[in-house]
């Protein structure tokens, strides 16, 4: 195990707090650190806000707990350690035939993470999130290790599910995996003018495809505003594929090959040079294509291509807006994206997902409806205001933040968008009595002290 | 905690009944700051900025007392100060200072004395005393008002001008040191202000009002910048005037 003092920071680079960071290799070395807080675990730092530092704490990096049984064919199920990625599963997982049953839009989260903010990917609507397909873990808590399943133990289950690491720290996990057939993608992708028109073909015609998403411009106003691109697919059936790829159709995914070399200063992207960014995006994307085959990397995880992409942003960082709204509350997508717009926040391609209904999970994201994700770095003066105003209008709607996104939010508004919070804190004073785990995030939040 | 705009949770105010400082805490107040901890001497005034800084928004205001003309006690109302914030804080803004008429106090040894311990001394072991903590807590901001008088030595307002070049001194310094502990020190120059402490002077070229310097300030403390100028322009001017031919500034200084 070894310690030094870090400074760290999320995936958006803002708010840095300095850590004791330690590795632990065995859970005894785990338990060892949670013997006082302030202590959270950390993963490969994918949160974009402030969940896994501890200022003036402990930070457990779970990289330590690295190890990966065989899978069980007939199960469909792998257990492997809490600091395993998801590329790391998916490169074995792949050529023996099966893929991880939710993978957000990087393949680059530790188990031990997607656990804890429960993450989703494109085939929520059908699929749910991460925790539906967690068969069980262990966990270490300040009280002591416990190996949880929903069946024995569904208040520690569910808290744990996007319980932000409030609950222990994930030592290992048994997940059920898809069996596929090739490492293909048959996506149908089309191009909208609007927002009403991508959004009616999601509502109507999400269900049909196990993946669906849309990336939506946030720059363009009038007639055209929130015009869109919009892929859909499943795995690609063997006998949908010929030639080079019907010979070897289960590949592994593939590393970066590329990476920004260094941090630009805050302001290279801006309103015009994100807006040439999505006018070619936009341009490039095909009217109307059918069933063409994409590789994994391609569909699911297309900024995995460029390593260390969020340096982009600058020295200041960024932060991604990301909320739900349930079907009632579509407007939301709307006034969100107008309300960008017409304050003259640059914001990249936004992300348009469909949700279906959240899990028992107190602080599960998900409602039945839409999530909307929208990037956008740090810098004009009138932001902090703007997105205040658009926590406002997506807590009138009953909808909510996504805290793996959050570095931002305040704790009275946390508070009317997760009414349910006060029993995962009840859950974690049952294995946490003395209140030891913590993280700037929770701190934040008023979660803890 | 800090959010990711910088804009913090709790704050220490040393000088706490400053025109400055307040104005900046309405601003804080209406965004994210709750609990707000005023240290000063007057109770009275600390008192009524405390109610105002209830209305601004704050739901937890404490004060606590300090004497600037006893350095020796600075560490005592930096530890009271802390705890009355709940152990940690997410931004210090030092606004202690007295502004003297400099011919009164010139042939003056002991007035002389006591603005260095007020404007100096007193604010350089207040920092002294919060380092530790700072570095403990893994976090946090600092801002520090100087002024311009400390840039460039003037006959009326040398003796002060030499607290706020020692003060600046001091916090730029203070911030390198903690550059890597994730603590983030600033230096704000303000030129002349309208405040209580301004009354009766008369005005300086490109003076402001209150509001305005604290919106320059709320603005300067999300920035990554270490020193800011109040306002920005004054930058620029300073920037020329530093080299001006002493006799020459002389005579500028002298026309106002």
């Amino acid at each position: 195990m070894t310690d030094h003092l870090e400074l760290l920071s999320g995936w958006g680079n803002t708010a840095p707090s300095l850590a004791e960071v330690t590795r632990p290799r065995t859970e005894a070395e785990v338990d060892a650190t949670l013997g006082h807080g302030p202590v959270i675990a950390r993963g490969l730092g994918r949160s974009y806000g402030d969940a896994a530092q501890c200022a003036g704490g402990t930070v457990v990096s779970n990289r330590g707990l690295w190890h990966l049984s065989p899978i069980d064919p007939a199960s469909a199920t792998i257990t492997v350690g809490a600091g395993v990625s998801l590329d790391e599963i998916l490169r074995v997982a792949v050529p023996a035939g099966f893929f991880v049953a939710v993978t957000p839009g990087t393949r680059q989260v530790t188990v031990g993470g997607a656990i804890a903010a429960d993450i989703h990917g494109k085939n929520h609507h059908l699929d749910g999130s991460f925790m539906n397909h967690v068969e069980s873990f262990r966990l270490a808590t300040p009280t002591g290790e416990l190996t949880v399943t929903e069946a024995g133990d569904p208040d520690l289950f569910w808290a744990t599910a996007g319980g932000m690491g409030l609950t222990g720290v994930v030592l290992e996990a048994t997940l059920r995996l898809l069996p596929i057939e090739t490492s293909w993608v048959s996506v149908d992708t089309e191009r909208f003018e609007n927002l009403d028109g991508v959004m009616a073909a999601m509502a109507s015609g999400d269900d049909d495809y196990r993946y669906s998403v849309a990336w939506v411009d946030c720059m363009t106003q009038g007639p055209r505003m929130g015009r869109a691109v919009l892929t859909r697919g499943d795995h690609a059936p063997a006998a949908a594929l010929s030639g080079k790829a019907a010979r070897r159709p289960l590949e592994p995914p593939t590393a970066p090959r590329l990476a920004v070399p260094l941090t630009p200063p805050s302001g290279l992207l801006n309103r015009l040079s994100i807006s040439a960014f999505n006018e070619a995006w936009f341009r490039k994307a095909p009217k109307k294509a059918d069933a063409e085959l994409h590789s994994l990397s391609a569909f699911f995880h297309p900024l995995d291509g460029v390593d260390l992409w969020n340096r982009m942003h600058g020295t200041r960082g960024f932060l991604q807006y990301q909320f739900a709204v349930d079907d009632a509350h579509g407007e939301v997508v709307r006034t969100a994206i107008e309300t960008l717009s017409s304050n003259k926040v640059p914001s990249f391609l936004a992300v348009l997902k469909r949700f279906g209904p959240g899990n028992p999970g107190p602080l599960s994201f998900p409602v039945q409806g839409w999530t909307l994700a929208l990037d956008v770095p740090v810098g004009p003066s009138q932001l902090p205001g703007v997105l205040d105003r658009l926590d406002e209008i997506v807590a009138e709607a009953g909808g909510r933040l996504y805290l793996a996104k959050d570095s931002r939010l305040s704790p009275e508004m946390f508070a009317t968008m997760y009414p349910r919070s006060g029993e995962l804190m009840a859950v974690a004073r049952r294995v946490d009595p003395d209140g030891r785990l913590s993280s700037d995030l929770s701190r934040r939040l008023g979660l803890t002290h | 905690m800090r959010n990711a705009f910088g804009q913090p949770q709790s704050v220490l105010v040393l000088g706490g009944t400053s025109d400055i400082a307040l104005a900046v805490l309405d601003r804080l107040c209406a965004a994210r700051t709750r609990t707000v901890v005023l240290a000063g001497r007057d109770e009275q005034r600390l008192a009524a900025a405390a109610d105002r800084l209830r209305a601004a928004g704050a739901t937890t205001v404490e004060t606590v007392p300090m004497e600037a003309s006893q350095p020796s006690s600075a560490a005592a109302t930096i530890e009271a100060g802390l705890s009355a914030a709940g152990g940690r804080v997410d931004l210090v803004i030092l606004a202690a200072g007295i502004l003297s008429d400099q011919e009164a106090i010139e042939d003056d040894a002991t007035a002389t004395a006591q603005l260095f311990e007020i404007n100096l001394t007193w604010p350089a072991a207040a920092l002294a005393a919060l380092r530790p903590r700072l570095l403990a807590q893994g976090s946090g901001q600092v801002a520090i008002i100087s002024s311009v008088g400390g840039v460039l030595a003037r006959r009326d307002n040398y003796s002060y001008g030499a607290t706020k070049a020692g003060l600046d001194f001091l916090g730029i310094g203070y911030g390198d040191s903690l550059r890597d502990a994730g603590v983030k020190v600033q230096v704000f120059r303000p030129g002349f202000i309208r405040t209580k402490m301004t009354t009766g002077l008369e005005e300086a070229p490109m003076t402001i009002g209150v509001d305005e310097c604290a919106e320059a300030i709320v603005a300067g403390l999300s920035s990554s910048a270490q020193v800011i100028w109040v306002p920005a322009k004054l930058r620029l001017v300073f920037g020329v005037m530093r080299h001006l031919p002493r006799p020459v500034f002389r005579f500028v200084a002298s026309r106002r």
